[in-house]
């Protein structure tokens, strides 16, 4: 009796928690003539036409294909700078180590509103602004850090003598890092992705200010949008919908991974 | 595990510094140049010493903005961290039901920023929104509720929407702690017939500290830190009401351009949230430490 009674807590508290993600659904599959004259639980009529003009119009669509392209982006430097970094604070002892971890980890903390003046100088000089490196670059001063962490925790689990042996059978180091020990640490490889791809996603304030058009991110132009015209409601509701989107697909690609990966990998 | 001595280690870690560097240090060399410069235009900046930083010390709405931010994280670690862990204790814990939870709970993680923003915006709104239609409906409030019109409702909307969206992370963590719990101390309690709360405050909690050291940090610095949601729920309004830290600093550096002014805050606030990153760092050591012994 017990054990129901809490079931029954926990699906009122997801009901909840989707209750605002329905609503949002709900308004994008209406005109938004339909929204603002009559209050209604579930769309009466359900149209597409907010999601066709997403998906034809190029300055939304373009934004999507932007911020897909600087994440993977990110993701991919992120996971390249880090791996060697968390094999040598896993399995080294070297002049200023503890220092370099707290160093890394503080900009993790810093306030990304603190570095967006110099941000605009410095990717001006570089001529970087309004390319999607720009913000793939920004987005590892908290992704690098972050992967190293993560990926340290994983890669502490491994046993050392693993390493050993390697060596002894005559593999040179970038041949056992990467035909033996990747592979024994996917399962981190791919939490630490799920991570640097979620904070690359929703970042906002670099992504926003570091592109003007051609590398313009959804959440940039949604902001544009509430401030620019007489607010579409129906629109904007798909826009957001479609975000959700690919974060939901990669959550259930790495969902067997999730629990563990909290716990491991410290986020 | 002993680690190798060897300081060749850092060329590993080179690439890592360098790229990081770029982002972290550079920008951060031209905060300070800044804050020591009263800038006219391009080529013409008059030394000021800590000039800016005397005046953001005294200045009125940073104070305000600090303090709103004491609040706003004060706040939310206090309702997260308990839901989080009542969540998480009533989580499945075999078969369909905890990678269906697993996927419902991180969802809200995954929502770009703003659109959280935006999400509670439809949500709450008294003409079009499902709670702000159904809060008026009951006609219990003087005031019809729209965040934009009191500050009391700002903040109840931005609470309900900073709870809605990090709570799950504080549940994910603690449910990792609490998997990682060894069925045998289960076993060990029931044997002493133990209740479901002395189970709780004797096993699961004490195993959860590690994990929830992170969460409370974590929660701690990331609500500090916080600009989309409220900027895209409420712009720092009505008035300056919900203007936190980066959302003035914001405001400063790119809609007055006061370089000197803003830069100096970048540093005060930089070294705040330095502060509480050390005390971070020195807390997950000591937890590392109290595992092992």
């Amino acid at each position: 009796m017990k054990i129901q009674k809490r079931t029954i807590a926990l699906c009122l508290y997801f009901g909840i928690l989707i209750l605002p993600i329905y609503w949002m659904l709900n308004m994008s599959l209406r005109t938004n003539a339909d929204i603002l004259g009559d209050f209604a639980l579930y769309p009466a009529d359900i149209t597409f036409q907010n999601y066709v003009k997403i998906f034809t119009d190029p300055t939304w669509y373009t934004a999507y294909i932007n911020a897909i392209i600087y994440v993977s982006m990110n993701t991919v430097m992120s996971l390249a700078f880090a791996l060697p970094a968390a094999y040598a604070f896993s399995r080294f002892k070297f002049i200023g180590d503890g220092q370099m971890f707290f160093w890394l980890l503080t900009n993790r903390m810093a306030p990304p509103a603190v570095f967006l003046l110099p941000y605009l100088q410095l990717y001006s000089t570089f001529k970087l602004m309004d390319t999607h490196i720009a913000v793939a670059l920004a987005h590892c001063l908290f992704n690098v850090p972050l992967s190293v962490w993560i990926l340290e925790g994983f890669m502490s689990g491994i046993p050392k003598e693993i390493d050993e042996t390697a060596f002894i059978d005559g593999y040179s180091f970038p041949r056992f890092f990467i035909t033996i020990f990747i592979p024994l640490i996917r399962a981190g490889v791919g939490v630490t992705a799920f991570f640097c791809f979620m904070f690359s996603w929703v970042e906002l304030l670099f992504a926003r200010t570091l592109t003007i058009t051609e590398a313009k991110p959804i959440v940039a132009t949604m902001t544009r949008t509430i401030s620019a015209t007489g607010l579409d409601w129906g629109l904007l509701a798909a826009a957001g919908v479609l975000t959700i989107v690919p974060g939901g697909l990669v959550i259930w690609f790495v969902r067997n991974h999730l629990a563990k990966g909290f716990a491991l990998g410290r986020v | 595990m002993d680690k190798w001595e060897d300081n060749k280690a850092w060329f590993l870690v080179l690439p890592a510094f360098i790229i990081v560097a770029f982002s972290g240090i550079i920008p951060l060399m031209t905060v300070v140049n800044y804050s020591l410069q009263d800038i006219f235009g391009p080529g013409q900046a008059v030394f000021v010493g800590t000039e800016w930083f005397k005046e953001m010390l005294s200045n009125n709405r940073l104070h305000d903005a600090l303090w709103r931010q004491f609040i706003f994280s004060g706040l939310v670690l206090l309702i997260e961290i308990p839901l989080g862990i009542i969540i998480a204790l009533a989580m499945p814990k075999r078969g369909w039901g905890v990678s269906a939870s697993l996927v419902i709970l991180a969802l809200p993680l995954v929502i770009p920023w703003n659109v959280i923003g935006t999400i509670w915006i439809i949500f709450t709104r008294p003409d079009i929104g499902l709670f702000g239609v159904w809060i008026n409906g009951l006609d219990l409030l003087e005031v019809p509720f729209d965040h934009t019109a009191k500050p009391i409702y700002a903040w109840i909307t931005l609470m309900a929407m900073e709870v809605w969206h990090w709570t799950p992370l504080v549940a994910l963590l603690a449910y990792a702690g609490l998997r990682a719990i060894p069925e045998a101390y289960y076993q060990a309690a029931k044997i002493d017939g133990a209740s479901a709360w002395a189970t709780f405050l004797y096993i699961q909690l004490p195993k959860m500290r590690g994990v929830l050291t992170i969460a409370v940090l974590l929660r701690w610095m990331d609500s500090f830190l916080i600009y989309a949601e409220p900027f895209a729920l409420t712009g720092g309004g009505p008035g300056n009401t919900t203007t936190f830290l980066s959302i003035y600093l914001v405001k400063l550096a790119t809609m007055q351009f006061d370089l000197g002014p803003a830069a100096a805050f970048s540093i005060i606030y930089f070294l705040i949230v330095l502060l509480f990153s050390f005390a971070f760092y020195q807390a997950l050591l000591n937890v590392g430490r109290g595992d092992k012994a």
